[in-house]
């Protein structure tokens, strides 16, 4: 485990729904410490491709190395490095039957074996870093759209993972809910948090990305810096959505 | 909640619900049917009180409501820890696990209930006691000999039809039950168990912690209904002469032959039975909905 080595290399990923091709030989590499964010239009397999790297859909067929070790069905293995993958939903998927605090302090107790008191205490930590403190025993169906992704991203952080996946994290939200939870994520790239990203938001591409990754079809088709691909795209169809989603 | 009740258990109105309505609307929506039913069931216990028949049929038919609680009490516990293995097996990955549950639960669904409880009884428990016995005489060889002769000397006649029974009842809506808990577990959104996982919680921890405690809350009111259907279901251990309110009251009636009296003690005891623990389900139910909102 060299820290020079990626955190996560994905080799000739193949992921098939029945016939549905949603991922067709990707490639990527995702080097510490980095922003990446991976755009595309609906159906381009980006979902799919940041679900395959905690193995929450299971590859076709290919490799992906997390942080030096080979993913398998092997389930210990996999709740282990899962541990180390913070993933924020789409639909945010707090536990509802939990308060706040508990949807925080449950996976740390549980899977990282920590105390009540020293769970707690990371929890607020978290829900402060994510400026929700004052909402701690609430229960989830009492927040905003806006609030509840940021107890996801506590709930995510409270395990210290070792990278950050958002999965479309403000789709589901309110416009003028969308900041506060894209302001939570801009504070954490900029401590060098390793995250991958799947959004529309370009702003934040722009703002945040070391690396932006543009996939249609199943494969990633270009693969560079956010002022490279918003200025200067090569291919047609990265041009073609790129001119669709900035002139609306 | 899409669980399907497997019975019909009484629907009782609640009174006095929203805003104050037209005297017209209120006269036609009121329940009518409920308090002709309270009005029965008043007049037969007046019957009780006042003619020497009628109180005869309910002091000598009424000892059975013991073994009719408890029969019902126990085997429904019983039934509720197999529904629940039982329900995870259907939705199981493993092979075994979830084929071996599925087969147990559509047997259970697709014969008779009176049919399995004598099944049950007669053929299931005997064979369970042979195996017991043939284990006995092993072990004897094995000369562990104490442990070994006490197995194999189980016999038959000790077990009591009462537990015969229990086990019959269980069996059966341990099936019922575990389509309940399928379905609550169902009931639960992807998300909630791809959350669990991504946070490093195994299968059983997901299910333990985040799934299973959303599923049972959903479904405490089928689980309630249910358990109103085994008590009415309770009634049919009379056939292996278990002596609950039904088996007494068919011993009264065959023995003074007023088959009037006893049947209508018999009737009045169930709905009594019945509509309390509907009622019961009723409230509870409204202050879930209550409180979830």
């Amino acid at each position: 485990m060299n820290p020079a080595d990626p955190i996560i290399e994905v080799k000739d990923l193949y992921k098939y729904f029945g016939r549905v091709k949603a991922l067709n030989g990707v490639n990527l590499t995702v080097d510490r410490g980095r922003v990446v964010v991976i755009i595309g239009p609906s159906g381009s397999g980006k979902s799919t491709l940041l679900r395959c790297i905690n193995r929450l859909e299971v590859p076709t067929s290919g490799e992906i190395w997390v942080d030096g070790q080979l993913l398998t069905k092997n389930e210990k293995q996999l709740n282990e490095i899962r541990a180390e993958i913070g993933m924020v939903f789409q639909l945010f998927n707090l536990f509802p039957h939990l308060t706040v605090l508990e949807n925080i302090t449950l996976a740390q107790k549980v899977v990282r074996k920590r105390s009540t008191e020293e769970a707690q205490k990371i929890a607020l930590s978290k829900l402060q870093r994510v400026g929700i403190l004052e909402k701690a025993e609430v229960f989830p169906r009492q927040l905003s759209g806006g609030q509840q992704q940021r107890v996801a991203i506590a709930r995510a952080l409270a395990m210290d993972p070792k990278i950050m996946l958002f999965d479309e994290p403000t789709s589901a939200l309110d416009p003028e809910m969308i900041k506060e939870v894209l302001d939570v994520m801009l504070d954490l790239a900029r401590e060098g948090m390793t995250m991958v990203v799947v959004t529309h938001e370009m702003g934040f591409a722009r703002a945040a990305a070391d690396e932006i990754i543009f996939m249609d079809e199943g494969l990633i088709v270009e693969q560079t810096t956010p002022e490279a691909l918003f200025s200067n795209p090569k291919h047609e169809r990265t041009k073609l959505f790129l001119s669709q989603i900035l002139h609306k | 909640m899409e669980t399907e009740p497997t019975y019909s258990v009484i629907d009782i109105p609640i009174i006095g619900e929203g805003k104050p309505e037209p005297l017209q609307n209120r006269l036609r929506t009121f329940p009518w049917w409920f308090v002709a039913l309270l009005i029965t069931l008043a007049l037969t216990f007046f019957l009780v009180l006042t003619t020497q028949n009628y109180r005869e049929a309910f002091t000598f038919i009424a000892v059975g409501l013991g073994v009719t609680t408890s029969i019902s009490l126990i085997s429904y516990s019983f039934a509720l820890v197999i529904g629940l293995i039982a329900g995870m097996g259907r939705i199981s990955r493993n092979v075994l696990y979830r084929n071996v549950s599925t087969y147990y639960v559509e047997v259970v669904r697709g014969v008779p209930m009176l049919v399995l409880i004598f099944y049950i009884a007669f053929v299931f428990v005997p064979d369970i006691i042979g195996g017991v016995n043939q284990f006995g005489f092993f072990l004897e060889e094995l000369s562990n000999g104490q442990i070994g002769s006490a197995l194999a000397q189980i016999e038959n006649q000790s077990f009591s039809t009462y537990w015969r029974a229990v086990i019959a009842l269980s069996i059966t809506y341990g099936a019922f039950l575990a389509e309940i808990f399928r379905a609550g577990i169902e009931s639960i959104e992807r998300g909630q168990m791809e959350a669990a996982r991504s946070l490093g919680m195994s299968y059983r921890q997901a299910m333990r912690y985040v799934i299973l405690p959303q599923a049972i809350r959903n479904v405490l009111p089928a689980l309630g209904n249910d358990f109103i259907a085994m008590v009415k279901d309770s009634s049919l251990v009379s056939v292996l002469a278990v002596r609950d309110i039904t088996q007494i009251a068919r011993l009264f009636a065959g023995r003074s032959f007023r088959f009037r009296e006893a049947y209508t003690i018999l009737v009045v005891l169930y709905l009594t039975i019945t509509i309390i623990l509907s009622l019961s389900v009723r409230i509870f139910e409204r202050r879930m909905s209550r409180e979830s909102r």
